[in-house]
């Protein structure tokens, strides 16, 4: 699914140019269930965005489902985002003015489904994440837990095959976190490749596959080494 | 975009920044109540000179005698080129471009004695086309000359409503004044109708309120002129009076004897022309009204951008949501584009309102000047209203337009961690 080869990503203030990535070499393949890891600074956002195609690496080769990606044009990035990739935030990232409902329903607006289409989607995503009973509710009428489960339904909204997650129970308490990290569980479990940014041990235990960085570079990566399958056991 | 999102967007901003969004609609209002004013009084203006104008006589051109200036066929300049009776169905004849078209005596010093009173005044020996093209409108309770007076060679008077007042008072009703016998020259005449009031900008022999006007036919039995004061005439094409002014100069030089091109052969007054300029001239003063008005509207239009700005900064996150989402570049701008044409609709919206509001008002107000029956009174029309949604739409987009492409032109990644 995803071929990165000597990716780097540089930043410039100024005078000053600044390399988050500085070579990443790196494979996923489908219905994987990754946790990646380090200290701050190491380049993990960074990495993710690359990966969602919400920002574009300075050098090296991207390929996304065989797409190209440097070659891409914004609007055709606009339209992965929009179809094949699901955004989780650590601070949710949810529309303020607008209902649950709404909040889930923007995706599929962007995607130009009709009204009913679009309703029927939202009930079912919802019920999925087991809000249906607060689609009227804004987010400052919700807890920390539920406004994470309507950004994980917004995200799954027109049934991308990659989810990214960065930092999603980092605002949250432990119960709530632990919620959220079954529902992702589950979703890797279902057949979605599931790339998670953490510094929880406890969640990256629960992944399938560990990748560590380092000063913008992979330190390690069990994904040719001890993985867990779908049980929990060694693969 | 749902519209209920679009409102709600616009409501969570209303909370936020109450005084500045207040303060920007009360710009808007003011900015487009200004131009609808200030292009509502040149309206009025307009329609009330145009008004004053047709007291004269729509449409009409105003044919006197005069001298030639230029040799032509033997004949020496200098040679002076009368107005006759016949000359009226000559160019009637010779002239089918010519609608309508009638005669006038003028003679002046004239005693008129009704009662007690005498004064002096002049009298009009006129035809019936006078009424149209004139404007000599009669009140409701007369009549103007017709063409069974002219036959009969009646000894029939219409009153200009001024020269009423002055002969009868103005107390006495012009009902109780048809049917009065008032004397010219210690003639007795009937009075048939007296001339409804108008406004009268311009004329050639005094203002038509101090008219007596009695038949030609009478007025030649009377004082035996040879030749008319005047003729009047109205083009069929109101476009095309030069052309006809060139052809009766064709035909009258024809019959006289004098080369169509002398201008000084016979004067003439075209009030078509006169009307066209004058109506050029208020274009001109509506159009300075209108910049002056959309300046006023331009500045409040900035004070839009400036609030869009100030909301694109505070909405940074939320674009940066919308993006990781899917949203493309153009549903961006589009949104903030429609937010400001929001804004500036509904300011313009209220501005509207109460611009009709007052001009509605003030034409109910019992106010008689003569100022205002010289300036008109304010008049908002379907084409104002046109004009300024026009630009209000433009000033909104435009002053959505450049937060709108900053925008979309935000960084994703760069947004979403905007605090």
């Amino acid at each position: 699914m995803i071929e990165m080869k000597k990716i780097i990503k540089s930043y410039r203030t100024g005078a000053v140019s600044f390399d988050a990535l500085r070579g990443i070499d790196l494979t996923v393949g489908d219905n994987e269930f990754i946790a990646i890891v380090g200290p701050s600074g190491s380049g993990k956002s960074t990495l993710m965005n690359l990966v969602g195609c919400l920002d574009t690496p300075t050098d090296g080769e991207y390929r996304l489902e065989g797409k190209q990606v440097e070659a891409l044009s914004p609007n055709q990035l606009a339209e992965i985002r929009n179809g094949m990739v699901g955004f989780v935030f650590q601070a949710f990232n949810l529309l303020p003015y607008a209902t649950a409902f709404e909040n889930v329903e923007l995706p599929l607006i962007y995607a130009g489904l009709r009204g009913k289409d679009r309703r029927r989607r939202v009930t079912d995503l919802l019920c999925q994440v087991g809000l249906a009973d607060k689609a009227a509710n804004r987010p400052t009428e919700m807890s920390g837990g539920e406004m994470q489960r309507v950004a994980i339904a917004r995200a799954l909204a027109n049934n991308p095959r990659l989810i990214l997650a960065d930092e999603p129970t980092g605002n949250l308490d432990s119960v709530s976190g632990g919620e959220i990290i079954n529902i992702f569980v589950d979703l890797w479990q279902t057949g979605h490749t599931v790339i998670v940014i953490t510094h929880d041990q406890n969640i990256a235990r629960r992944c399938q596959r560990v990748i560590k960085l380092k000063d913008g570079l992979i330190d390690t990566d069990n994904g040719n080494g001890h993985r867990l399958d779908k049980t929990g056991g060694n693969a | 975009m749902k519209p209920s999102v679009l409102y709600n967007v616009f409501a969570r901003d209303f909370k936020r920044q109450r005084k500045r969004m207040i303060l920007t609609l009360v710009a808007i209002l003011w900015g487009t109540m200004s131009i609808m004013l200030l292009l509502a009084f040149g309206e009025g203006m307009k329609t009330q000179f145009s008004r004053n104008l047709k007291g004269l006589g729509e449409g009409i051109v105003i044919l006197w005698g005069g001298q030639t200036s230029k040799p032509f066929a033997g004949f020496g300049k200098g040679r002076h080129i009368p107005l006759r009776v016949e000359d009226i169905e000559y160019l009637r004849s010779q002239v089918p471009e010519i609608e309508t078209v009638a005669g006038e005596y003028i003679r002046w010093g004239i005693r008129f004695r009704a009662g007690k009173t005498l004064i002096a005044e002049r009298v009009d020996g006129i035809y019936p086309e006078y009424e149209s093209l004139r404007s000599f409108i009669p009140d409701s309770s007369g009549r103007m000359i017709n063409q069974l007076d002219m036959d009969q060679r009646r000894r029939v008077v219409f009153l200009g409503w001024t020269l009423k007042e002055r002969l009868f008072g103005p107390e006495m009703p012009v009902a109780e004044v048809v049917g009065k016998t008032i004397y010219m020259q210690d003639i007795p005449f009937t009075v048939i109708g007296v001339m409804r009031p108008k406004i009268q900008m311009g004329s050639y022999q005094g203002e038509d309120k101090d008219v007596a006007a009695i038949p030609a036919t009478t007025f030649h039995a009377l004082f035996g002129d040879p030749w008319l004061d005047n003729i009047i005439y109205r083009p069929r094409d109101l476009t095309a009076n030069k052309a006809v002014e060139k052809r009766v100069f064709e035909v009258m030089g024809a019959k006289y004897k004098f080369d169509p091109t002398d201008e000084k052969a016979l004067s003439t007054w075209d009030v078509v022309e006169q009307s066209r300029v004058t109506n050029n001239m208020f274009l001109g003063i509506q159009i300075f009204l209108g910049i002056i008005g959309a300046l006023t509207l331009l500045i409040a239009a900035v004070g839009v951008a400036n609030i869009m700005y100030v909301s694109i900064r505070e909405r940074t996150r939320e674009i940066g949501v919308k993006m990781a989402v899917g949203a493309r570049k153009i549903y961006i701008l589009t949104q903030f584009v429609m937010e400001a044409l929001g804004i500036t609709f509904f300011g313009g919206l209220l501005g509207m309102s109460v611009a009709y509001i007052l001009t509605e008002a003030f034409k109910r107000v019992p106010i008689q000047s003569d100022v205002l029956d010289f300036m008109g009174r304010p008049t908002v029309s379907l084409e104002i209203g046109i004009i300024v949604t026009v630009i209000l739409g433009m000033l909104g987009f435009m002053s959505g337009l450049f937060p709108a492409m900053k925008a979309a032109s935000i960084n994703p990644t760069e947004a979403l961690r905007y605090e």
